[in-house]
């Protein structure tokens, strides 16, 4: 395989030394390198893939969580806490969204495009993904920020009392490379499960591995029953657009709910009987509920959308199209690693989270929060956890990589029994597990317990697997990750014996109001699942 | 997927082989990329508007390749047109002053 590169290769075993390591290469990991950048740390950021074009932000068009100072932003926050089903913080809320804000504002004194209003004023609360993330990408350049590309993270490396590394492997040769660090942000996103939707592929939830080896819980993995409406067959997880759907049988016959209504808006309240038509048979949409003028606006402001109609020659607008709803794990859904101080700490010294990778319950409690909020928390929770990263780089000046153990476990470092694996079927399993809607739109104890036993078998496959070396090290981490993220899942779903939020019980279809409390899970080979009113205090700075 | 890379069009450079979030792209001996692994496309289309000469057709089947041609992908003028549908030419942004996002958020409430 001839490549000209305009970097040499990097040697095996190269050793980076910095203050921030920011893991991850979305919005949270830009706005976690800017921030510690801007306190005088030296910072390296490994992304998987492009920082630019990897995450879920990239290929979208995302709205954002902008709420101006004033009297209305606690009623903003008020109005918003009502709807994350009492397990949001609302003073959590409110930096957020001031965070949110200020960061916003930043953009438009960098220059950022913003597109205007009627009178003149910039329209700040919408972002476009290649845009805003090329944009990002400039910014965190010209932040003297170094940028590994296709630099994946494999392993975090610490001792007994903090997190002081990380080691990786070079995508285009294979070789090693560890960077020492005094702060660390996992801004790795959230896990798709392999579900194929935009910014699917690299989202494998590493981050969560990561934390988890290092001893960090996870928190909100139960509010994972999210889906987005999108063309069949397609990555276009996004919903806008099916705000002016009507819903259809293959025969052109209306799908109609209780009332004999036809069903409509498939981001609000048709999308559950969508689902529910699904399971019995292929689902149709038509656009027919948006005016001339809406067609124009979505056409120009959503055009990664109409990729799919365009290339396969229909209009969306006329037609019927078949419709599917892709899984999106904890990407639009909520859980991850769970946040223990304002400055996004994990309770690990040394290790911060932000974006996707961490639990966004304290801004979402156990909603999906959609693309706005989630957008925000990216920004906000970023900031947040680069600034913690570099003031921690500075109070532990003397750090000595030699004395770090590698973390990692399954899928860099097999048992004795050294059995071979095929991860491309371990991915299908845990995939199909976890992303069909009677198991995690709906659950039950039944379908819960009958997936928990198949991934606790898969997990053990992995466990005795011949560890991988050179490149396929990236694959086997991602398993591992996925299929242990798909472990904590199913373990909080199976405690929270209640639907609420997007945790969907068919055999408790009600709130109980004695369950309004976060489900914490740890563990790897042994996951357990707490209520954090019955767990111990965490109350560590990380 | 990713599923045509235009000889003709391509002039060499390695602006999709860098850019590609999944490092779906190998160049050959002569620098013409090469779809190596197909299957981690992730059907983004971020390629496209990267690629300086429009060389570049993802088909919009995630789970697969349609076997679509590069004759008939130019015959449907296909090439760049998530580029010109955003307003980015020859790989550089632009357009997103012009968003009208802001409609469709106002009327979705």
């Amino acid at each position: 395989m001839a490549s000209r590169r305009k970097e040499p290769p990097a040697e095996d075993g190269r050793l980076i030394e910095t203050d921030v390591l920011v893991v991850g290469g979305g919005p949270a990991a830009a706005w976690a390198a800017l921030s510690a950048a801007e306190t005088g740390a030296r910072v390296v950021l490994a992304d998987k893939g492009y920082h630019g074009t990897s995450g879920a932000t990239a290929p979208s068009n995302t709205g954002t969580w902008c709420v101006p100072p004033g009297e209305d932003r606690a009623a903003s926050v008020e109005r918003r806490f009502k709807r994350t089903a009492g397990l949001a913080d609302r003073r959590w809320m409110l930096r957020a969204a001031d965070r949110a804000y200020e960061n916003l504002q930043k953009l438009v004194e960098w220059g950022y495009p913003f597109p205007s209003e009627e009178d003149g004023s910039l329209y700040i609360a919408n972002l476009r993904g290649p845009d805003y993330m090329r944009f990002m990408r400039q910014r965190v350049q010209k932040a003297g920020v170094t940028i590994l590309d296709h630099h994946p993270i494999l392993e975090l490396l610490g001792d007994d009392n903090h997190i002081g590394g990380a080691a990786g492997v070079v995508r285009r040769t294979g070789a090693g490379f560890r960077v020492s660090a005094g702060g660390i942000v996992l801004a790795t996103g959230g896990c798709a499960f392999f579900e194929r939707i935009l910014g699917g592929t690299g989202l494998t939830g590493d981050g969560h591995l990561f934390a988890a080896e290092a001893g960090a819980s996870l928190s909100g993995m139960e509010f994972t029953g999210k889906y987005t409406l999108a063309p069949h067959g397609s990555s276009l997880n996004k919903g806008l657009p099916f705000r002016w759907a009507t819903f259809y049988r293959k025969n052109g016959e209306v799908l109609r709910d209780a009332r004999g209504e036809p069903v409509t808006n498939g981001i609000g309240g048709g999308e559950r009987q969508v689902a529910e038509a699904m399971l019995s048979g292929p689902v149709y949409a038509r656009l027919d509920l948006a005016d001339p003028a809406m067609q124009d606006w979505l056409r120009r402001g959503q055009p990664n959308c109409f990729q799919p109609y365009d290339r396969m020659g229909i209009n969306p607008f006329g037609d019927l199209f078949r419709v599917e709803l892709k899984y999106e794990g904890t990407v639009r859904g909520t859980g991850g690693i769970r946040i223990v101080s304002s400055e996004c700490g994990t309770g690990i010294a040394g290790l911060y989270a932000a974006g996707d990778a961490a639990s966004r319950e304290n801004v979402t409690g156990g909603i999906s929060g959609g693309g706005a909020i989630n957008a925000s928390w990216a920004i906000a929770s970023g900031w947040w956890a680069g600034h913690g990263a570099a003031q921690h780089a500075r109070r532990c000046q003397n750090r000595e990589i030699v004395r770090l153990r590698s973390l990692g476990t399954t899928g860099l470092r097999g048992t004795a029994e050294r059995v071979d694996i095929d991860l491309a079927d371990a991915a299908r399993t845990v995939h199909a597990e976890i992303a069909p809607l009677d198991k995690s739109y709906w659950r039950t104890t039944e379908t819960l317990e009958t997936s928990r036993r198949t991934l606790e078998h898969v997990w053990a496959g992995l466990r005795q697997a011949k560890p991988a070396t050179g490149i396929d090290r990236l694959r086997a981490r991602e398993v591992a990750s996925v299929t242990a993220s798909a472990r904590w899942t199913i373990a909080a779903a199976l405690l929270r014996t209640e639907s609420r939020g997007v945790h969907r019980r068919r055999d408790f279809p009600g709130e109980d109001e004695a369950q309004a409390s976060r489900i914490l899970v740890s563990g790897l080979d042994q996951v357990t699942a707490v209520r954090e009113d019955r767990a111990l205090p965490m109350a560590q700075e990380g | 997927m990713i599923e045509v890379v235009s000889a003709d069009r391509c002039i060499r450079c390695d602006i999709c082989e860098r850019v590609c979030p999944a490092f779906v792209f190998d160049r050959d001996e002569t620098g013409l990329p090469v779809i190596a692994r197909q299957d981690d496309c992730q059907t983004c289309f971020l390629c496209e508007i990267y690629c300086p000469t429009d060389a570049l057709y993802v088909a919009e089947q995630a789970h697969g390749p349609t076997g679509i041609t590069e004759p008939e992908a130019l015959q449907r003028d296909l090439f760049g047109a998530y580029a010109r549908s955003l307003g980015w030419s020859r790989g550089r942004a632009g357009g997103a002053e012009n968003d009208p996002t802001r409609h469709i958020r106002v009327a979705q409430v």
